[in-house]
């Protein structure tokens, strides 16, 4: 059997909805954040996987630049979660409610 | 043949590591999950012919994005029991709910529609650093460039966070 590209998409999204469910069934802000980055990385994989089917390398510098991306907003994520568990004690997004309505 | 057994072997893999993550009570095991997951892809980076890929897979993600997610995790403590008590009504029935209708919707929406182009090069797109370093510095030079900028705002504001001491005491509520 010859693996397709709509396999690699087909992973590509279940990868994506278990980031998404990460990210919509958990509290601990560690654990969403580490959801957002496995939702970039099935969305990396698909770039990878329709720029070898059209031959273009612009699916790889696409990737390149999503994970340049990336590893800025962890540095800054991470930093705003540190600076969150400074003050609170806590990294449960859940304790987080003055906008609360 | 070959790239259908990898393609089974690690797509079960990194789906798995997905699981682990989220399902983990200890934020350690939803990195170590993560970290497979990774290692997974970086495999079908390979067998996709992105070796540059692949190797800045490997070197950024499971390399120092996952030693800062530990070192984050080691920071703020690992041995604080995490609740996984739900607050909101309804989330989780709603949430997977929504869930497998997003999910079912892709996965129909790709049997029509993945990619609909005829394919627009010649030959095949192998990432070598050769190739892609070629497209990134004549092509793409200008978002490059941009690139170099995001990261030194981010470097900047990092190191502004980390600095800032605030007036903590005064209007925290904790």
């Amino acid at each position: 059997m010859i693996v397709t590209p709509g396999w690699y998409m087909a992973l590509g999204a279940v990868l994506f909805v278990i980031g998404m469910a990460g990210i919509l069934l958990r509290r601990n802000a560690l654990v969403m954040f580490m959801s957002v980055e496995l939702m970039l990385n099935a969305v990396n994989l698909t770039f990878v996987a329709a720029g070898r089917e059209l031959r273009i390398i612009e699916g790889q510098i696409s990737v390149l630049f999503v994970m340049v991306v990336a590893a800025a907003e962890v540095v800054v994520g991470l930093a705003i979660i540190v600076a969150v568990f400074r003050r609170r004690g806590t990294a449960s997004v859940d304790a987080l409610a003055e906008l609360r309505g | 043949m070959i790239e259908m057994s990898l393609f089974i072997v690690f797509g079960a893999a990194a789906v798995y590591g997905g699981l682990v993550m989220v399902l983990a009570r200890n934020p350690v095991f939803s990195a170590l999950g993560l970290m497979l997951s990774m290692f997974s892809l970086a495999i079908f980076y390979v067998v996709q012919g992105a070796h540059f890929i692949a190797a800045v897979q490997i070197i950024i993600y499971a390399g120092a994005v996952m030693t800062l997610f530990l070192f984050v995790i080691m920071l703020i403590g690992v041995d604080r029991a995490v609740s996984r008590e739900e607050t909101l009504p309804l989330q989780r029935p709603v949430a997977l709910g929504l869930l497998a209708l997003f999910g079912a919707g892709i996965l129909l929406a790709g049997r029509t529609a993945w990619i609909i182009a005829p394919p627009q090069g010649i030959g095949t797109a192998s990432g070598t650093a050769e190739v892609i370093g070629d497209a990134l510095f004549r092509r793409w030079l200008l978002p490059f460039e941009l690139t170099a900028l995001l990261l030194v705002v981010a470097a900047v504001g990092t190191v502004a966070l980390a600095l800032w001491r605030g007036n903590d005491k005064a209007e925290g509520p904790a």
